[in-house]
């Protein structure tokens, strides 16, 4: 489905502040895969969805997304394959807009907007449907702005619009990071819930390891811009959080994971 | 007096439709677009020069005003996507240019309009009407039908798109918004607007004049803004999209109400712009200041509420 060959990217290249963030990044996702990501601070864990999101251009590299290179397509064009949640719940939406408008704009990712009406009554009701699946409440509430609501009503709703057209790919970037454990492991529920009903292959970034190791069915780990670590199935099921830590103690030569990842 | 009034109220619907044009970008993109001062001139001058020297209709004339206002928006819209000029800067450039470019389009600094139709002279003679009757008339025809396609435009699939370009570019890119295509767009519809506005204004004064678009920018906020105080001050607080176009428009003409008055009561019709400009800076600077105490009343030593 998803197929990186040698992906690059150094930032600010000439100056004294170079940062290698990707090293030649090989990397193959089979369709249905749900891949959860673990690194150290700036290991290029959200490099890496970037480059395949194409915020930036690459240095170096290739991007085969389902058969199709997106490696030089500007960042728009590949949103019609790509779902995307952000760390930051105010990134996802747009607040001074209502709830289904949100929905709305998210429905016509990849599609040409022309001089239609911006939302039809048929999408309006469908679109509760969708949202009572949240469990939020947010169903009765399709005409308030999005800026009314918390953070984790804010995440669940760009969770939702990310996969309200079926991406083949979901890009997740510490999509929970930002919120409170409760809310966040709701989220997180919600995450798998709508990954499995919709087939979807995933990259979720966390820092989370009981989450890494928890979801998905493969788990990659990230050090200075390159996968040092891949491991899936039965394997990857029987990890605990202690085995993380020694794989990562020893590919990166004694180095700790950061607190963060610790006490998570 | 009251002629002063009446005079007032026809010339700020007229523009009404520059101030719906900054309204588009300043509050919809929140971008506080240069271009305005030069392209109601433009609008105005452009108008002038097609029914003087060329002897267009005076209807054509307008069209073509209102595309030159267009092609003006597009030139910042082309400076700030295409080439990431910061939009205010982007703004500035195209202004001063076209000052260069509407005198080279007259090749003079004004044009009169005389003895040459205008629609407010074919308008009066036609119903039979005062000319100021029929400024009132055309201008509110105009505005009212600006705001419905406006109000239409915003609900489309593109019109809704341009609006989440305004709050978040990030979720726009992310959706498959190409934002400096929308950002093109809104700069210039925007300027569309103010050209079509300076064209009429141009018809109704019955000249063009290198300096009419002179704080234009200026006049287009302080009419918003007054027009979304009166907003908020109306019980049914009028937040809905279509209320806020309106507010704008009226806005503009309370706008020039305070303008009439000020000037019967002897203001110098030079501190208009100083005037112009307290208005603004005061509706910008007092949220700020009442967020702050509101912020410094919250606390107290314990920290409880």
């Amino acid at each position: 489905m998803l197929s990186l060959k040698g992906v690059t990217k150094t930032f600010n290249r000439g100056t004294v502040n170079e940062k290698p963030a990707l090293t030649g990044v090989n990397l193959n996702l089979d369709a249905g895969d749900f891949v959860t990501i673990i690194g150290g601070n700036g290991a290029g864990k959200s490099t890496l969805l970037n480059s395949i999101a194409g915020v930036f251009p690459l240095d170096g590299g290739t991007i085969v997304l389902d058969g199709k290179d997106v490696s030089r397509l500007p960042e728009h064009k590949r949103a019609a394959d790509l779902g995307r949640v952000f760390q930051d719940p105010m990134r996802g939406t747009a607040a001074d807009m209502q709830i289904d408008e949100n929905l709305a704009l998210a429905a016509r990712r990849g599609q040409h907007r022309g001089l239609s009406w911006g939302i039809s009554k048929e999408e309006r009701d469908g679109y509760h449907e969708r949202l009572k699946e949240l469990d939020l409440g947010l169903e009765d509430r399709m005409t308030s702005k999005v800026g009314l609501l918390s953070g984790g009503q804010r995440q669940a709703l760009t969770l939702l619009m990310a996969v309200l057209k079926k991406p083949k790919l979901l890009l997740l970037d510490e999509h929970t990071a930002a919120l409170d454990p409760k809310t966040a492991s709701k989220v997180l529920s919600l995450t798998q819930k709508l990954v499995a009903e919709n087939h979807l292959t995933t990259l979720m970034v966390t820092h989370n390891m009981h989450d890494a190791i928890r979801l998905g069915n493969r788990l990659i780990m990230m050090h200075e811009g390159n996968v040092i670590y891949d491991v899936r199935g039965d394997e990857k099921a029987g990890l605990t959080v202690a085995d993380l830590l020694k794989k990562f103690e020893e590919v990166s030569g004694g180095e700790l994971a950061n607190d963060r990842m610790l006490l998570s | 007096m009251a002629l002063a009034l009446a005079g007032a109220v026809s010339q700020g619907i007229l523009w009404g439709i520059m101030v719906l044009g900054v309204f588009i970008t300043f509050r919809m993109l929140d971008i506080a677009d240069l271009t305005v001062d030069g392209s109601f001139a433009l609008g105005g001058c452009v108008a002038a020069v097609a029914s003087v020297n060329m002897g267009l209709d005076p209807l054509v004339a307008i069209l073509l005003g209102t595309l030159a206002g267009i092609v003006a928006g597009a030139v910042t819209g082309l400076l700030h996507t295409l080439f990431d000029i910061p939009a205010i800067l982007a703004g500035i450039l195209t202004q001063i240019s076209l000052w260069s470019i509407n005198l080279r389009v007259m090749g003079k600094s004004n044009t009169p309009l005389l003895g040459v139709d205008t629609v407010f002279t074919r308008v009066s003679k036609a119903l039979g009407i005062s000319q100021s009757m029929a400024s009132l008339l055309i201008g509110l025809v105009i505005a009212v039908l600006c705001i419905v396609l406006l109000y239409w435009f915003f609900g489309t699939e593109i019109g809704s798109a341009l609006r989440a370009t305004g709050q978040n570019e990030d979720m726009c890119r992310a959706l498959g918004i190409d934002v400096r295509v929308t950002k093109l767009i809104a700069l210039s519809l925007s300027n569309g607007l103010v050209g079509l506005s300076g064209a009429l204004v141009c018809q109704s004064q019955k000249y063009a004049d290198i300096n009419m678009g002179t704080g234009a920018i200026v006049i287009g906020l302080a009419a918003i803004v007054i027009g979304e105080v009166l907003g908020r001050l109306t019980p049914g607080k009028l937040q809905a999209f279509g209320s806020r176009l309106t507010s704008a428009v009226v806005g503009s003409v309370i706008y020039f109400i305070i303008r009439a008055v000020v000037l019967q009561m002897g203001m110098d019709a030079n501190d208009m712009k100083l005037l112009s400009a307290i208005i603004v800076a005061l509706a910008l600077v007092i949220p700020v200041i009442v967020e702050r105490s509101q912020a410094r009343r919250a606390y107290s030593k314990g920290g409880e509420r």
